[in-house]
């Protein structure tokens, strides 16, 4: 006979939405359940952002260190070239992913959370049946939070195994491909595939649209083309990639474009097209819930068209950001506990950690016109910054912008592109969260020498005098 | 010292939630055991919850129109000795977790409400464009959400308006924010007041709908001559003891509706349409609809078809009395089985009553008037007055109904019939 637990809130889902909900809730303490089929930490923590970023720190100390091998680099003389194992890279980049891992399950113990490993599925909006090693449970609860995330999409042509990556396998190689195409160009594939670059494998990027990062407007993405130009990297847009052949030399990725078909040699492909909710395969056809497009359909409490069930993260829309969902998932449980709460960010700042990297929050220039409203918009490079030049970080094209209503000067958008750019992200949050004008910004002393400088130094730009340009 | 969450305990039967009528204490406050801490508005009555123990409120959860759930913490009491075990509440006093995720800071305890939630006082119109969004601060943003506040209506003071906390506190205080200058002129007015419903009102409203979503009203109105009914009437009330009260026309129709209800059973009914059953009653219950200054509420007048003419007219004048003052209790403020409602003192010749579900008959009764008849051919005065009935359709025919209605006509047009036990 199984188990059947009834609870006042049940999580479905342990990333950083998920935890995040369980953890709120139970120290409001509310009695909860929270289910994991994989690792607690989900797409974040085990396969995304944190073994990435892990992956793309080891890049970017080897090609620092090789350039001290090869040339003179801040009087560092390497006497012979670095070597990359990049099996013991992966036992490191774990050993941090296994911390935090660690980490969650304290934080949901101590929160007094009952976690649940094995997989979840409906029978109806409030009932689940959790297959775990020790056997079935039953839950049922009065609140039901999903948080099931998203998984990466496949091109049928190129569908994931063997040869061909979804970004999950990428960051668990243990061997350095020689020749890798990346398949799409958006944030995923850029971080990758440079970091890969960064690490010795010859990057190719495919991507069906007109331009790198379609997130970002030109002008944000300009210093990563360049850089990608500098590094011999190719980058063939508008571009479809049509399956994988064996050539004379070995494996190529048949491409088709504009300009005639390409046969790009390749040992590994990464497929980078997005991610989409995961939706299917759980019972969410049992539960009654209203959709939008592939998307559940919520309110801007999180509410589901069915009482008290609720949705969070990447289920429910863009931004797919960890920390947009972490910001819902504790507001659920806020809500949850009697508490009045609505999900109402001015900005969700986004970072893409490219060389350089990107951060951006609120409208850009283009956006700020497209809703109708009169503008100031000023830039201000890092190439007159102190810090960056003390960091080698002036050189790469990098600025600050910054974006205001003219009339009044309230700051719309904050956007930044160079090296350690993502650092601004939480003062860009910040300023466009209290409701920030130019003169705040201008009028905030900033720390010397520091990048974040910069930002009063773009604002008085915009008021039409600044300092140091 | 301890903290002792006390929890909403269970007010009454089938009761899931209750409404915050009004605080009795503010945060800071010290309270003795058994002091009232609030008053609590279930379906039917208001209810003192005193407290059980003798302390300091630390934290009042919830303003006046929150609707609380039983068992969910109430207040927060800061008490003598040790722990009392009950679980703490939100935001009290907690060590924050470690990073990630972010450490939850304590939230600040709800400021004191001691009344009702003031109604958006009448600000000056806003000069913020439709859709644009209000700037605040994030800690603004919350405490607005808190004290049930659309930003949109309040006037920032800051710089590219930008709305501060004392913006807030003044306008959640009622104060009109740096009104203009008006000539003496007539001028346009353009002020939209917003009225939370809440309370009375509310439960008023919640029942109003859920009778006319759910019971297809047949409405059926007739005309009833009561010249004799009302001389019989002037007679007894002539000849009346003093410790007898005056009679008015409703124990005379509550007589009829006891004498004709136990031809009619299918009118004296409760319909619970969930379950799919109708519960007739042999016992007769009659909800009075009265008009209380904090508006309608209906007192029940039990076992009318066991009391004469005399005990119906002394408990509906008390159950009256007690419903205007509030001081109606639960008990005699639910489980009618049929209600009768009168507009006839304001005048008006139909209306159309609304069923006090889940009851299936409500009768209603106009305006006595003196008006010419024809009987035997010649035109004659004679007082006549119209009842206007409304009838749950799905379990009661029309057929049905007129004749029930027909029958209470015969009854109060021949008195005799009517008081002869």
């Amino acid at each position: 006979m199984s188990e059947t637990i009834k609870t006042k809130v049940l999580v479905i889902g342990g990333g950083p939405g998920g935890y995040v909900a369980a953890i709120r809730a139970g120290q409001l303490g509310l009695d909860t359940v929270l289910v994991e089929a994989d690792r607690l930490g989900g797409t974040c923590l085990i396969r995304g952002c944190i073994p990435s970023k892990a992956l793309i720190h080891v890049a970017g100390k080897f090609e620092e260190m090789t350039r001290c091998a090869s040339d003179d680099s801040l009087g560092i003389r390497l006497p012979a070239a670095p070597v990359l194992d990049m099996a013991e890279a992966q036992r490191w980049k774990s050993g941090v992913v296994d911390k935090l891992n660690a980490g969650v399950g304290a934080l949901l113990r101590k929160a007094k959370v009952r976690t649940l490993n094995g997989w979840a599925t409906f029978s109806d909006a409030k009932t689940c049946s959790v297959r775990t090693e020790k056997g079935d449970v039953t839950v049922s609860a009065e609140h039901v939070i999903l948080a099931n995330g998203s998984v990466p999409v496949a091109l049928p042509d190129l569908p994931f195994g063997g040869r061909v990556l979804s970004s999950a396998d990428a960051l668990s190689l243990q061997e350095l491909p020689k020749r890798l195409v990346v398949v799409g160009a958006g944030y995923i594939g850029m971080e990758l595939g440079i970091a890969f670059a960064r690490m010795g494998s010859h990057v190719t990027f495919v991507e069906a649209g007109p331009r790198i990062l379609p997130l970002y407007d030109a002008q944000l993405t300009r210093p990563v083309e360049q850089w990608l130009k500098k590094h011999g990297i190719a980058v063939h847009v508008n571009a479809r990639a049509q399956g994988l052949a064996q050539g004379p030399d070995g494996p190529v990725l048949a491409v088709a474009n504009g300009s005639g078909p390409l046969a790009l040699p390749c040992d590994r492909v990464l497929v980078t097209v997005g991610r989409a909710p995961n939706t299917a395969g759980w019972g969410l056809e049992n539960m009654a819930v209203d959709m939008n497009g592939r998307w559940i359909k919520v309110d801007s409490q999180c509410r589901s068209s069915m009482r008290n069930v609720w949705a969070i993260g990447d289920l429910v829309g863009e931004p797919m950001l960890a920390h947009k969902a972490s910001a819902q998932g504790e507001m659920v449980a806020e809500i949850i506990a009697g508490h009045r709460r609505s999900f109402d960010p001015v900005a969700i700042a986004a970072v893409c950690f490219t060389e350089p990297e990107i951060v951006g929050a609120g409208l850009s220039p283009d956006e700020a016109k497209a809703a109708g409203i009169e503008t100031k918009v000023a830039t201000f490079p890092f190439a007159a910054n102190g810090r960056s030049l003390t960091m080698e970080a002036g050189a790469d094209g990098g600025f600050v912008r910054v974006t205001a209503r003219a009339d009044n000067h309230l700051v719309l958008g904050l956007h930044a592109v160079g090296a350690h750019a993502s650092e601004l992200s939480g003062e860009f949050a910040l300023a466009l969260e209290m409701g920030a004008r130019l003169e705040d910004l201008a009028g905030t002393i900033h720390v010397h020498p520091t990048m974040s400088e910069t930002l009063p130094e773009a604002a008085l730009a915009a008021l039409g005098h600044a300092i140091h340009l | 010292m301890a903290q002792y969450a006390f929890k909403l305990p269970d007010i009454g039967e089938g009761i899931a939630e209750a409404e915050i009528a009004c605080w009795r204490v503010a945060v800071g406050d010290r309270v003795e055991e058994d002091q009232p801490l609030a008053d609590m508005l279930t379906e039917k009555a208001a209810v003192e919850i005193p407290s059980p123990v003798s302390g300091r409120v630390i934290q009042l959860n919830g303003q006046a129109g929150d609707k609380v759930a039983i068992g969910s913490v109430l207040v927060l009491l800061e008490v003598e000795g040790e722990s009392s075990g009950e679980l703490p509440p939100a935001g009290v006093a907690k060590p924050a977790a470690p990073p990630p995720p972010a450490p939850v800071a304590a939230a600040p305890p709800p400021k004191p409400v001691t009344g009702q939630v003031p109604a958006a006082p009448a600000a000056p119109v806003v000069p913020r464009a439709a859709g644009e969004k209000p700037v605040a601060s994030p800690a603004v943003r919350r405490r607005a959400q808190e004290l049930g506040i659309l930003l949109s209506y309040v006037q920032g003071s800051g710089k590219a308006g930008r709305i501060t906390q004392e913006d807030l506190e003044r306008f959640a205080a009622g104060g009109a924010v740096g009104s203009a200058p008006l000539s003496t002129a007539r001028g346009p007015r353009d002020a939209v007041h917003e009225i939370r419903i809440i309370g009375l009102r509310r439960k008023i409203a919640e029942a109003m709908q859920r009778s006319k979503q759910r019971i297809p009203h047949f409405a059926y109105v007739e005309e009833v001559d009561v010249t004799a009914l009302e001389e019989a009437r002037a007679q007894l009330n002539a000849n009346r003891r003093k410790d007898q009260p005056k009679l008015t026309l409703l124990p005379f129709l509550v007589e009829a509706l006891a004498k004709a209800l136990p031809d009619f059973p299918a009118m004296n009914a409760r319909y619970d349409d969930e379950a799919g059953i109708v519960r007739r009653y042999e016992a007769l219950h009659v909800g009075i609809a009265t008009q209380t200054p904090n508006g309608l509420v209906v007192p029940v007048l039990r076992h009318a078809e066991a009391r004469d003419l005399w005990d119906t007219a002394a408990e509906i004048s008390r159950l009256a009395e007690a419903a205007r003052s509030g001081k109606g209790t639960r008990e005699e403020l639910s489980g009618s089985t049929i209600t009768i409602s009168s507009l006839g003192p304001i005048g008006g010749i139909v209306t159309t009553p609304v069923i006090n579900a889940p009851e299936v008959a409500i009768i209603g009764v106009n305006k006595i008037v003196e008006k010419p008849v024809v009987r035997g051919g010649q035109i004659v005065v004679r007082q006549c007055m119209n009842l206007s009935s409304s009838f749950d359709h799905r379990v009661i025919d029309g057929w049905d109904a007129a004749r029930f209605i027909q029958r209470l006509r015969a009854l109060l047009e021949s008195p005799v019939t009517l008081l002869v036990r």
